[in-house]
């Protein structure tokens, strides 16, 4: 069966996604959610409520969190956006904030995770050491519904001393 | 001796994968298929009288439009009720789509199939639906008065009526020196999982087939339900359940409409067609649960032990009853806890209202139950001036009265029979925990500071693991890879990681040759589903059967090729030897070399196999005649009845004076789902289950006006716990093994949300001095509930002037 016939106007939109030019023609109305899952194929951005409060679709814009269900793919033109593929999309190669997630059991279904990933490493990029206090202030504003957040702020802490170990790396 | 993973806590399999981007969630599939969207009711109860699709039809990149009238052959039919009960006097069920009336907003009224699913819904915003409203049903009260009716031919809106009684519940009762009557109500939550459902059908025209993959808690189900609707060969249907983002008992139900009707669609069009709900449809469309009204009538002895203890209560099962009685079932049955009362008699009433329908949410009607059981616990406490621990150990079944039959017929239709536990035990170790003891001189303290400070506590029985059964399938490649085969479904509960360690532990092999896939018919075509804290029981029961079949068959292939007895064969680490010879050995993966006689060898590997290769007796046939060639097995497991776990939590809040907001101190569970297979998965589950339980108990509720709308349908108003709101959880476990399943386990699943709602309301009663028999509580209830308190207390104090 052949695709409908296609009328709406389309718009040429590039992004710099985990430090690549992307270019697709995509609607001035895509999400930038819909956008880098549909039309990049970088799926491990997730969608949990479209409208801005669970916090599963956080990428980082020019390094900063964002609710990418609140962005229009156009906005972002010319940008920076980084994704959880970005920080790290090597099962075997783990960023400091995946590893840590791994070592503390900090996830279960996953798909709140990845918003969590990209909202902790912009954190700790800013506050390399910090307190329990601290660490679960900084993943108040995203929504998990399996982990009760116990281990998700352990791993908080815990990626703290990996990236320290590591050297810095994000 | 090589490692033994069972109760060991091994890092998660499934996390390099997840953390990376590279889970495959159902929206994360099927990219270029068509998407779907619905236009939903805005009405709780109305007849629809016309449907103008003509505004729609027209929009650029819209593929098909359907409505009722389009549905052929059993599509048109009513959803099935997934549990009939002889109770039932009245199931109703809805349609894929609405038929002639809707009986709850959200109702789906019309799909359309487009481009993508922005044009779906430019043409959903442009279809006319005409509705004749009716009037409204909401809430028990309402319904039970049986003013209005939300189904025409359902006199009294009760969908069931059962009553279960074990003793002599009124002689009892007479003869009890003390009674109390307690009128107690929960509100309305839901799972919300934090991916939504969400179906994706591929139809191959060339084989006349159809793949589904569904955000399901039951692929096998939906498998059956929709092959079944759309009138196909089960050979010809397969379903898989990819990675989900949680369940909590929501996607147990099935089929849902668009489970139906995406597949439906999808064969109609000769295309592929994807459906991804939204948030809003996951609460308008999507199950709720947890609303009761509850009235305790208990008779006691001096010392506080129940002697009869007679409980009605009230079932608000929305508009439908898709799966059964089950929720009010529980409730009436697990509403026992670790307790024996002389007498007990619970009678309840399902019924309909204009709301959503009610099914499973993670505990299932044992919160409900729970929560009745521990305000009785209390009231006999403060009734008779006794400490609330004490009263509760006074009613405890004890371990040398296991098995113990409490003499009624739980939610499998068999005995409610504990299997094992230890209360006492437990109690003890919550008490050490919390420092139950030394709670009055921490309070004298607080209350010097100006704070106020409750300590609660709740005890309950989870009826874990339900039959009828699971089936496992293990398989050893000749590459030494070990495939793992179970149907139950996972979504969050670490079932790559745990069966794979039960597995490699039963079999000898490394952990990492272990691949466990779950919820998948084309692995594994037999198996019932994800609920009721039943995988690890089930499922793991299952696996470990199967590896001994396949373990059995390795050591006598091995016994023959080594020319030695079977029994004085090891395993380990995926080398078989004799013992106490290890130089007399042969890998696993070669046995499973010779385990398939070949005519071909397709690697260098299997030459060993072929037929010019080693000896043979040529009077045998190459596979003798009761094997299969393969090293491989299957096993089921599937018990006679339910393994019971139990535990008893402890909370510390501190109650602000002025504002009425209730602060969560300390935590403290004590668990015993008998074995642990892995303790780090266990601890996760009960931090989750508690997180859930607080929720329940201070934030989540699900607000209907009187017109039957959700008030709260969005994560900005429905309030679900963040990191800000859920404590720190401390926890102790005890290993009470059940001696119903081969490796002991008993479910863990919902245990941490089960006492939750309870011992917070005790808590809150302890520091405020005054009964809490409604949850949630919000600062303003407890605000008010302090103000109708002073002012009887004021009263009570002129009127004993």
């Amino acid at each position: 069966m052949s695709n409908p016939p296609d009328t709406e106007e389309l718009l040429d939109i590039t992004v710099h996604v985990n430090g690549v030019p992307r270019t697709a023609a995509t609607p001035a109305r895509r999400l930038l959610s819909d956008f880098l899952r549909h039309d990049l194929d970088l799926t491990g951005t997730h969608v949990g409520c479209e409208h801005g409060v669970c916090g599963a679709c956080t990428v980082l814009l020019d390094g900063e969190p964002v609710r990418s269900c609140l962005l229009f793919a156009v906005s972002a033109q010319g940008h920076e956006v980084t994704t959880v593929e970005g920080i790290g999309n090597d099962p075997a190669a783990l960023s400091p904030v995946q590893q840590a997630f791994l070592e503390c059991h900090g996830l279960q279904c996953g798909f709140c995770t990845p918003g969590f990933v990209t909202t902790i490493t912009a954190y700790l990029e800013d506050h390399p050491d910090p307190t329990p206090e601290e660490a679960r202030d900084a993943v108040s504003g995203n929504l998990c519904r399996c982990t009760g957040y116990q281990n998700i702020v352990r791993s908080v802490l815990r990626a703290a001393e990996i990236r320290r170990d590591r050297g810095g790396q994000r | 001796m090589s490692t033994r993973h069972v109760g060991e806590p091994v890092q998660r399999r499934e996390d390099p994968r997840l953390l990376t981007g590279n889970g495959r969630y159902v929206d994360d599939i099927g990219h270029g298929a068509l998407e779907a969207a619905f236009v939903r009711s805005p009405h709780a109860h109305a007849r629809v009288t016309d449907i103008d699709a003509s505004g729609a039809v027209d929009v650029d990149g819209v593929v098909a439009i359907y409505t009722w009238e389009d549905l052929d052959g059993r599509v048109g039919e009513p959803l099935p009720v997934l549990i009939p009960h002889p109770s039932m006097t009245h199931p109703r069920t809805g349609y894929c789509l609405a038929k002639d009336e809707v009986k709850h907003v959200g109702e789906a009224v019309v799909m359309v199939v487009a481009r993508d699913r922005y044009v779906a819904e430019d043409a959903c915003s442009r279809i006319r639906v005409s509705y004749e409203t009716k009037p409204v049903v909401v809430g028990v009260d309402q319904s039970r008065s049986g003013g209005h009716r939300v189904h025409e031919d359902v006199p009294d809106n009760v969908s069931a009526h059962l009553v279960q009684e074990a003793g002599d519940v009124d002689a009892a009762m007479a003869g009890a020196p003390n009674t109390l009557t307690l009128e107690l109500e929960i509100d309305r939550s839901a799972s919300m999982p934090m991916e939504g459902k969400g179906v994706y059908a591929r139809w191959d025209r060339d084989e006349g087939s159809l793949r589904i993959y569904s955000s399901t808690q039951t692929s096998t189900g939906v498998r059956a339900a929709v092959a079944s609707k759309l009138g196909m060969p089960m050979a010809k249907v397969e379903c898989v359940a990819p990675d989900i983002g949680g369940g909590f008992g929501v996607k147990i139900v099935h089929p849902w409409p668009e489970e139906v009707l995406v597949p439906w669609a999808a064969r109609r069009l000769g295309h592929d067609v994807k459906w991804t709900e939204d948030r809003r449809e996951h609460f308008v469309s999507s199950s709720h649960e947890r609303g009761q009204l509850q009235e305790v009538t208990v008779g006691f002895d001096d010392d506080g032990r129940i002697l009869a203890l007679d409980v009605r209560f009230w079932h608000d099962n929305g508009a439908y009853t898709p799966y059964g009685i089950i929720v009010p079932i529980i409730t009436s049955t697990q509403l026992l806890g670790p307790y024996k009362p002389g007498a007990y008699r619970v009678e309840f009433w399902s019924l309909y209202t204009n709301t959503v329908h009610v099914t499973p949410y993670r505990g299932a009607g044992r919160p409900q139950g729970c929560f009745a059981m521990e305000r009785t616990m209390d009231a006999i406490a403060a009734h008779l001036g006794v400490d609330r621990a004490e009263v509760r150990s006074r009613n405890f079944i004890l371990p040398e009265e296991m098995p113990y039959d409490q003499g009624l017929m739980f939610q499998d239709g068999r005995p409610l029979k504990y299997d094992s536990g230890d209360y006492p035990a437990s109690l003890a170790k919550l008490k050490a925990l919390v420092g139950w003891d030394d709670f009055a001189q921490y309070r004298e303290q607080a209350e010097r500071e100006g704070r106020k400070v409750g300590l609660g506590i709740a005890c309950y029985v989870e009826g874990t693991g339900v039959g009828p059964y699971e089936g496992g399938h293990v398989q050893v490649e000749s590459s030494g890879r070990v495939n793992v085969a179970t149907g139950l479904t996972t979504q969050g509960q670490s079932h790559q990681t745990i069966l794979a360690q039960i597995v490699a532990d039963e079999l000898g092999v490394p952990l990492d040759s272990v691949h466990v896939t779950t919820g998948d018919t084309r692995r594994m075509a037999y198996a019932v589903g994800t609920f009721a804290s039943r995988g690890a029981v089930m499922s793991g029961s299952a696996v470990a059967l199967a590896a001994r079949v396949v373990r059995a068959k390795a050591l006598r292939i091995a016994a023959d090729a080594l020319e030695v007895s079977p029994d004085d064969l090891e395993i380990e680490d995926g080398v078989i030897s004799v013992k106490g010879a290890p130089g007399t050995s042969i890998e696993l993966k070669t046995v499973a070399v010779l385990s398939n006689p070949l005519r071909y060898a397709f690697d260098a590997e299997t030459q060993a196999a072929t037929q010019f290769t080693g000896t043979f007796d040529p009077d045998k046939p190459p596979v003798a005649e009761d094997d299969e060639p393969g090293l491989e097995g299957q096993d089921f497991y599937s018990p006679t009845r339910s393994t019971f776990a139990n535990g008893m939590h402890a909370a510390v809040v501190e109650t602000d004076p002025v504002t009425a907001e209730v602060r969560i101190l300390r935590y403290c569970v004590v668990h015993d789902c008998g074995t642990l297979v892995n303790p780090m998965v266990v601890e996760g589950q009960v931090h989750g289950g508690v997180a859930q339980g607080v929720g329940g108990a201070l934030y989540e509720r699900l607000v209907y006006d009187e017109s039957g709308q959700l008030l709260n349908a969005s994560f900005m108003d429905f309030l679900m716990p963040y990191a800000t709101e859920v404590p720190e959880i401390e926890t102790d476990h005890l290993e009470t093994p059940s001696p119903l399943n081969p490796l002991g386990i008993k479910g863990a699943g919902e245990a941490g949300t089960i006492p939750a709602t309870a011992v917070i309301a005790s808590a809150i009663e302890d520091a405020e001095g005054f009964p809490v028999r409604s949850m949630p509580i919000s600062p303003y209830e407890l605000w008010e509930l302090r103000r109708a308190h002073s002012t009887t207390t004021t009263a009570a104090q002129e009127d004993s002037r």
